[in-house]
């Protein structure tokens, strides 16, 4: 679609839709300058001041929200935001893309969780303003896996030549799709698939995936013990239920894997442990105390991530 | 046997499946041209037993990207001084708006009523598209 015939965008607009939209070097630059913000925060402390941001939400979050939050002010912009939707212009039968036009207007920046897949694309159709994916349905996650790789990089000291299992639910875990793509662009990935059948990761982005990287390593199992001794990372998921149609299903896979200290023994000393959080029941209490349980190390990563991420698109960096 | 005059300079579809012509016409939006098009249907043919054509004079530059969607088997006849001077058998198009509607029910195009259709090619081999939106694969 011709993008001029939507409106005026800012000369240069940039949105961060799909974690492919940006490129490893993209990435590389964003975590330099997370690096640099992580080392002297007094830096960056006014560099949004005077900008201003808004979350709008359709979805319940609590770490992303508050995450994108604390970064904008960590930053010294403001954060306008909609504290329910469903008593909002929405409820009165507004369309997403009026939404967008209307709140960027306001805004400078704006971040969109929707529980419908693509919704993020096409609000950046709309935005004049440059739009940030706060999750789209089950399709994208792009800011977690931004996390995510950052989280690697910090921990490992590298993106390359790494095996990594994705244990849970595969099918519609959106930052499980994002993370995949974006990994598979380093050389020497390989990839561990651990889901009960029924929710193996889907065909489309196995595709998209082997598309980016033919030949790329792929090996499914239902079984998570077969597969720690060789993984470098483990990034365990919880099971949605805001996913599931049949409530019968989704307490029939509830607890198909549960993470404990003693299945842990048989992985590498240097193993990574990652959640997007929030965990439910996949990952015991008992773990927490493993230094190879890194997943609140991660949330706060994120933070640093989205300063960085936000810097950029404001072109303040 | 109807006879309808030859063009001079325009462009002739031949070997629209029967049936198909007032679809493709209206694709077109043939009806808001100016200069004359010749919509013939049920022709018998040789080839196809029955045949559709479209004859539309006056133009070479019309926006054709859409006819290997609606009718792959369609041939595109340039016309100049009366003769044949090219013909095409059309490809499909990288990118197409509004023709076809994602099936993904969680797909924003599910519920959002300003979101343009729009899928992009992914395989031509195997005609496969795939939603802008969403991602979801379509076979056409």
């Amino acid at each position: 679609m011709d993008r001029e015939r939507l409106g005026p965008a800012r000369k240069g607009k940039r949105d961060f839709v799909d974690s492919l939209d940006f490129s490893p070097e993209d990435y590389q630059r964003l975590f330099s300058l997370a690096d640099s913000i992580r080392e002297n925060p007094a830096r960056m402390a006014k560099a949004c001041s005077g900008s201003l941001m808004a979350t709008l939400f359709y979805e319940p979050s609590t770490r992303t929200r508050l995450s994108f939050e604390a970064a904008m002010r960590r930053l010294g912009g403001e954060v306008i935001t909609v504290a329910d939707p469903a008593t909002s212009s929405v409820a009165k039968g507004e369309s997403l893309a009026d939404t967008i036009r209307t709140v960027g207007g306001y805004a400078d920046l704006i971040v969109l969780r929707h529980p419908k897949e693509g919704a993020a694309r096409l609000a950046a159709l709309y935005s004049p303003v440059p739009l940030i994916n706060g999750g789209d349905g089950a399709r994208e996650h792009p800011t977690q896996t931004l996390t995510d790789l950052y989280t690697i990089l910090t921990c490992k000291g590298r993106l390359e030549d790494l095996t990594v299992a994705l244990c849970g639910d595969l099918r519609y875990g959106r930052t499980v799709h994002s993370l995949i793509k974006a990994l598979t662009r380093y050389p020497d990935i390989r990839f561990l698939l651990v889901s009960p059948e029924e929710l193996r990761l889907p065909d489309s982005v196995k595709e998209e995936v082997l598309l980016l990287r033919p030949g790329v390593s792929l090996q499914e199992s239902e079984q998570l013990e077969e597969c720690l001794p060789e993984a470098d990372v483990l990034y365990m998921t919880r099971i949605q239920k805001e996913r599931f149609f049949n409530e019968e299903d989704y307490l029939r896979l509830r607890d198909a894997y549960v993470l404990t200290p003693e299945k842990l023994q048989a992985a590498k000393p240097d193993l990574i442990v990652m959640h997007p959080l929030p965990r439910v029941t996949e990952i015991s209490p008992a773990m927490d105390a493993d230094p190879r349980a890194v997943y609140f190390q991660q949330a706060r990563l994120g933070m640093y991530a989205r300063m960085a991420l936000i810097a950029d698109l404001l072109g303040v960096a | 046997m109807l006879k309808v005059d030859r063009i001079e300079l325009g462009i002739v579809l031949d070997h629209i499946r029967a049936g198909n012509g007032l679809r493709i016409f209206e694709e077109l939006d043939l009806g808001r041209r100016e200069s004359p098009v010749a919509l013939l249907m049920s022709v018998p043919s040789t080839k196809l037993g029955k045949k559709d054509i479209i004859k539309i004079s006056g133009a070479l530059d019309l926006d054709l990207t859409k006819l290997a969607l609606l009718d792959p088997g369609i041939t595109v006849n340039y016309i100049e001084g009366g003769e044949v001077v090219r013909k095409v058998r059309p490809e499909l198009p990288q990118r197409v708006e509004g023709l076809i509607r994602c099936k993904n029910p969680r797909c924003i195009t599910a519920v959002e009523p300003s979101a343009p259709a729009i899928f992009e090619l992914v395989e031509r081999g195997r005609k496969r598209y795939r939603c802008y939106y969403c991602g979801e694969s379509v076979t056409v």
